[in-house]
């Protein structure tokens, strides 16, 4: 009902009627930038130390595992059950859980780990960012509930930016109910401005490249 | 959390630690906007591109409207409408009584606040948790968001130890640090407990069938992924046509938002969770919302103020918003764009002193995202008011004195006179450069009502005029 009257109201105020077809969009601003892979790499790390993450480039699965397993905690880890953490060996490591599809038990091991190991589908060199679908394989709550964050992402994966990220995802809803973009620590300046991490998501973030 | 317009501006403006307050906050705004820029034609060209986008799809809101309904509908979604915040209401009780839902997580989201939401879900007997750490405080505090970003902009750390201590039971904390882990603490078992979480949308992407939301805690993350009903609240106008055009949108908004070239948290959701999804809601339901937009719509002088993206810059830079704070201004959104688009929600006879709480710099337009013309607007709204005849008996004075103004100013002689007169009139007794009273010519009737709250420089000893002529003779003149 409220529809009918919203939309009738539009159609009002600008003049159309139902079903009247629409003039083309103007066309999207999209640039992507020549950058070759070592410089994508650089920008990319310093992108995300100057967000106060931390940045690993790992020569091999193994040299991806073993930084991994330092950043075991106590309280223990929550893995997703990515192709990429599993060919690192990173989902077979002592205090790492993996392979909850329960969501109720999946959160609530969320809750209580120590640390969260995800992979990343996408990520984007200028911003530090990293590009998370949702799926049978990476789950929202990994990278959110626990304290500290570990992505690992293939250098394969690395783009410029924004616009080559819409340039090969033109519409993200045709692959995910969900996709979230991570830009550094969670963090929030609503007292007096200051920077304070780790208000609601992980504080502290760490990206390994193999 | 009284919506009414406070006129006492002096109890903002004689606070000293508030001015102070707002003062650093917002130029720490503005700071971190500017470092955060790119080159300076670059950037005009994601404003001009921005706009471009947000005139096309308004032009053609029915269209996308329909378009975005039926994709979020195709993959499980539900989409309703509401003409005003008690339909939202409705809508929200009946889903909770439905779901047997008794807590509600919301985060940030001036849509809700602009409808005082909260309120409405407490008569019906709903608890409602702000997540959003500044509007955590200004909800314990009881009062409304003091700017579009910031909401406790205008609180210490000592107010918000006092207010923690107070309300939540807790050991005395005066670092935010601290403050910040005892609201994760708190917000957590709120989160893992809530039955709905309730979020706006910054963007709605038509042709892909998403909400779009920007932040930077993870609490928007956690209401819209940890319940298991998601409810999205959102004004029609946040309506654009493809996920392509929010390279440019995420690009502007972060930079004149916080001078982040991407804030932390963006997600993109486009339906419940699939078939196969480790996580996420199991219904998502996004409101439609007008409140009073279609009547703007319907403006085409001022609808642009429609391609607000809510980055508050306007309010970082008003001289005005600077001096007067948040919360002197009638409705939730406050600043230029607040002068702008409350008389359209609440009408001009409700505030006709509004469109002028504005100096006309145009600072707001020069940092505007998406190019609104708000002093030109403001300029319109003045027009309107003095039509309408809402100022009263001032307006028909203000008309009188102009039009003495004007013919006094095509005789050249006569202003000369009166010049001098008033110079004669006025001198500087006390020596302190500004009068500190008005003549008493000027201390009658309505314009007396005009010099009480303002300073006079006193007049120069010789005119302009005076100092023309002496050129003229001097032989310089030419």
């Amino acid at each position: 009902m409220s529809r009918d009257h919203v939309l009738h109201r539009i159609r009002t105020a600008t003049g159309r009627s139902a079903g009247q077809p629409c003039a083309e969009a103007p066309a999207p601003l999209l640039q992507i930038p020549g950058v070759d892979m070592q410089a994508r790499i650089q920008m990319f790390a310093q992108a995300i130390e100057s967000l106060a993450g931390k940045f690993h480039r790992a020569p091999t699965p193994e040299a991806a595992r073993a930084y991994a397993a330092a950043l075991i905690p106590e309280t223990g880890a929550i893995a997703s059950p990515a192709p990429l953490l599993a060919d690192c060996g990173i989902t077979q490591l002592p205090g790492v859980e993996t392979g909850i599809t329960e969501r109720r038990a999946l959160r609530a091991a969320c809750a209580r780990a120590g640390l969260g190991i995800t992979s990343a589908d996408y990520a984007l060199a200028d911003t530090g960012t990293l590009v998370m679908l949702s799926s049978p394989r990476e789950a929202r709550m990994i990278s959110l509930l626990p304290p500290v964050h570990l992505a690992v992402v293939s250098a394969a994966n690395l783009l410029t930016g924004l616009d080559e990220l819409f340039t090969v995802l033109p519409d993200p809803a045709a692959a995910t109910s969900a996709m979230v973009l991570i830009t550094g620590p969670s963090r929030t300046a609503d007292i007096e401005q200051i920077l304070v991490r780790g208000v609601h998501g992980p504080g502290e973030i760490h990206v390994v490249l193999v | 959390m009284d919506p009414s317009l406070d006129r006492n501006f002096s109890k903002t403006i004689g606070n000293a630690a508030l001015q102070e307050a707002i003062y650093s906050a917002t130029g720490r705004l503005v700071e971190k906007r500017r470092s955060a820029l790119p080159a300076p034609a670059v950037f005009e060209s994601w404003r001009e591109q921005a706009r471009l986008v947000k005139q096309h799809t308004l032009e053609n809101l029915d269209h996308y409207l329909e378009r975005l309904e039926a994709n979020l509908t195709a993959r499980g979604a539900k989409v309703v409408y509401a003409r005003g915040g008690g339909e939202v209401a409705d809508y929200l009780a009946g889903l909770a009584k439905e779901k047997e839902a008794r807590l509600v997580v919301k985060s940030k989201s001036m849509t809700t606040e602009e409808i005082h939401l909260n309120g409405l879900l407490e008569d019906a007997r709903l608890e409602v948790v702000e997540t959003d750490l500044g509007e955590f405080i200004v909800q314990l505090a009881r009062e409304r968001p003091y700017h579009i970003v910031a909401p406790a902009l205008h609180k210490t750390r000592y107010d918000v130890a006092d207010l923690f201590t107070r309300t939540l039971n807790v050991e005395r904390e005066n670092l935010p640090e601290k403050q910040t882990k005892i609201a994760r603490r708190v917000l957590r078992e709120k989160f893992l407990a809530a039955d709905i979480g309730v979020t706006g949308a910054n963007f709605l992407v038509a042709e892909s069938g998403a909400i779009v939301l920007v932040e930077n805690e993870g609490n928007a993350r956690l209401s819209s992924s940890a319940p298991r009903v998601h409810v999205a609240i959102a004004g029609i106008e946040k309506v654009i046509p493809r996920a392509q055009d929010l390279a440019v949108f995420l690009k502007l908004l972060g930079r004149s938002a916080t001078g982040q070239p991407l804030t932390v948290y963006t997600s993109y959701l486009s339906g419940p969770r699939r078939a196969g999804e480790l996580d996420g809601p199991d219904e998502l339901h996004l409101v439609l919302l007008d409140n009073g937009r279609t009547k703007l719509l319907a403006d085409r002088n001022k609808r642009e103020a429609l391609y607000c993206i809510r980055c508050g810059a306007c309010l970082n830079h008003c001289p005005v918003y600077r001096k007067i704070g948040g919360h002197h201004y009638p409705w939730v959104y406050s600043g230029p764009i607040g002068a702008v688009i409350t008389p359209h929600f609440m009408g001009i006879h409700e505030e006709p002193w509004l469109p002028y709480a504005s100096s006309l710099c145009g600072a707001c337009a020069e940092v505007c995202p998406v190019k609104i013309d708000l002093p030109g607007a403001l300029l319109k709204l003045r027009q309107e008011t003095v039509k309408a005849e809402v100022g009263g008996v001032h307006g028909r004075w203000e008309r009188l004195a102009f039009r003495f103004w004007a013919w006094l100013m095509c005789r050249p002689r006569l202003y000369e006179m009166a010049g001098l007169m008033i110079s004669m009139l006025s001198r500087d007794r006390e020596g302190a450069g500004w009068m500190r009273s008005a003549p008493w010519l000027m201390n009658f009737g309505p314009l007396r009502a005009w010099s009480a709250g303002r300073d006079l420089p006193p007049p120069p000893g010789r005119s302009f005029r005076a100092m023309w002529r002496a050129r003229l003779k001097s032989g310089k003149g030419d």
